[in-house]
């Protein structure tokens, strides 16, 4: 039997001037994880975006539990959006979305 | 729970509210110490408007000097000079002899390099040899590598890697450290811990460096600028009045 593959919710913060969508922080998270591990090391991170919190500025995205500390270490070196700079933060990171509602 | 530090924020001291936003940034992602630079000359008015800010952020504060010698002479000038000022002494290091030199005199804490030019990076076998001996540490600035784009990027993380494993094989501790200028390049610790992924730094000395090394080396000389402290294991526990 194939092992279901484990995810990893994070609750992303954009600190930016200019108000961005949740699909341009997808867009962005994706180009900084083929920059930085190529099209190979990007298939691997299964990255969808979930939802996105107006309320809190935050943006939830999912990705391969695997792949976490390489996902992190993507957004870290996320320096613009849109051509907008601005920078990400992780404010909270679970295995499931209740989970991570408690932590943010 | 893990008490993170930044021991290198260059917070500007002409602009007072970028001071303090960064400050605050800093404790709003979970750092509980942070490092200022400044000038050897800076007055004790200066310094007592950062302490004020960094109490009213809830974030500790420790005094740090960078030093740039051109030759160990100049080195070991500015050391006996500034050493009982600071808390944090950092060494900027352009050539070998000043590298050499650095790394093994014990008032040194932190050896940097730079990260423009790959040449006068000295952090090799010898250097780590003189450091592991002298608790030195080495200190890598994350913020470069946020600036940095292409192979300018690719090259130091290939330096990086290299020294890093130098650093573990002779036991130099690391310290891991934002050297943000600005906002836009101060991270939270645990991203930060995810960015020394990329020269394969495992998480868990990533997360040491960020917290026990550097709080080590604080409070190591703390205890040693305080007035009771006489000699390594040896401290004042009372004095003696007479009326």
């Amino acid at each position: 039997m194939i092992k279901r593959e484990k995810r990893r919710y994070l609750a992303l913060e954009v600190a930016s001037e200019q108000p961005v969508d949740e699909r341009a922080v997808l867009d962005a998270v994706q180009a900084s994880v083929s920059r930085l591990f190529g099209e190979y090391g990007a298939s691997k991170t299964n990255l969808k975006l979930i939802t996105y919190i107006p309320e809190k500025h935050q943006v939830v995205i999912c990705c391969s539990h695997t792949m976490l500390e390489k996902v992190r270490a993507a957004i870290a070196s996320i320096m613009e959006v849109n051509g907008e700079t601005a920078a990400m933060h992780v404010v909270g990171v679970s295995g499931t979305l209740k989970a991570l509602s408690k932590k943010t | 729970m893990k008490r993170f530090t930044d021991l290198h924020l260059r917070v500007p001291f002409e602009d007072q509210t970028k001071a303090e936003s960064m400050i605050r940034k800093a404790s709003e992602l979970g750092y509980n110490l942070v490092g200022i630079p400044y000038s050897p000359q800076a007055s004790r008015e200066q310094i007592s408007q950062l302490e004020q800010i960094c109490n009213d952020a809830k974030v500790d504060f420790a005094t740090r000097v960078n030093f740039s010698p051109r030759n160990p002479n100049e080195l070991l000038n500015s050391l006996r000079r500034f050493r009982r000022k600071f808390e944090i002494v950092a060494v900027r290091c352009h050539t070998k002899d000043v590298a050499r030199q650095a790394a093994k005199d014990r008032r040194v804490d932190l050896l940097q390099f730079s990260v423009t030019n790959l040449r006068q990076r000295f952090f090799d076998q010898a250097e780590a040899e003189l450091a592991s001996q002298a608790f030195s540490s080495l200190e890598i600035e994350l913020a470069p590598i946020l600036q940095l784009t292409s192979f300018s990027r690719i090259r130091l993380l290939s330096r990086l890697r290299r020294e890093v494993e130098t650093a573990e094989r002779f036991r130099v501790p690391i310290t891991l450290s934002s050297g943000a200028t600005d906002e836009q390049f101060m991270r939270g610790p645990r991203d930060y811990a995810a960015l020394t992924t990329l020269f394969d730094l495992p998480m868990s000395s990533a997360l040491r460096s960020l917290s026990e090394n550097p709080w080590v080396t604080v409070a190591r000389n703390r205890e040693k600028l305080s007035s009771d402290y006489v000699a390594p294991g040896i401290r004042v526990v009372g004095r003696r009045t007479d009326d």
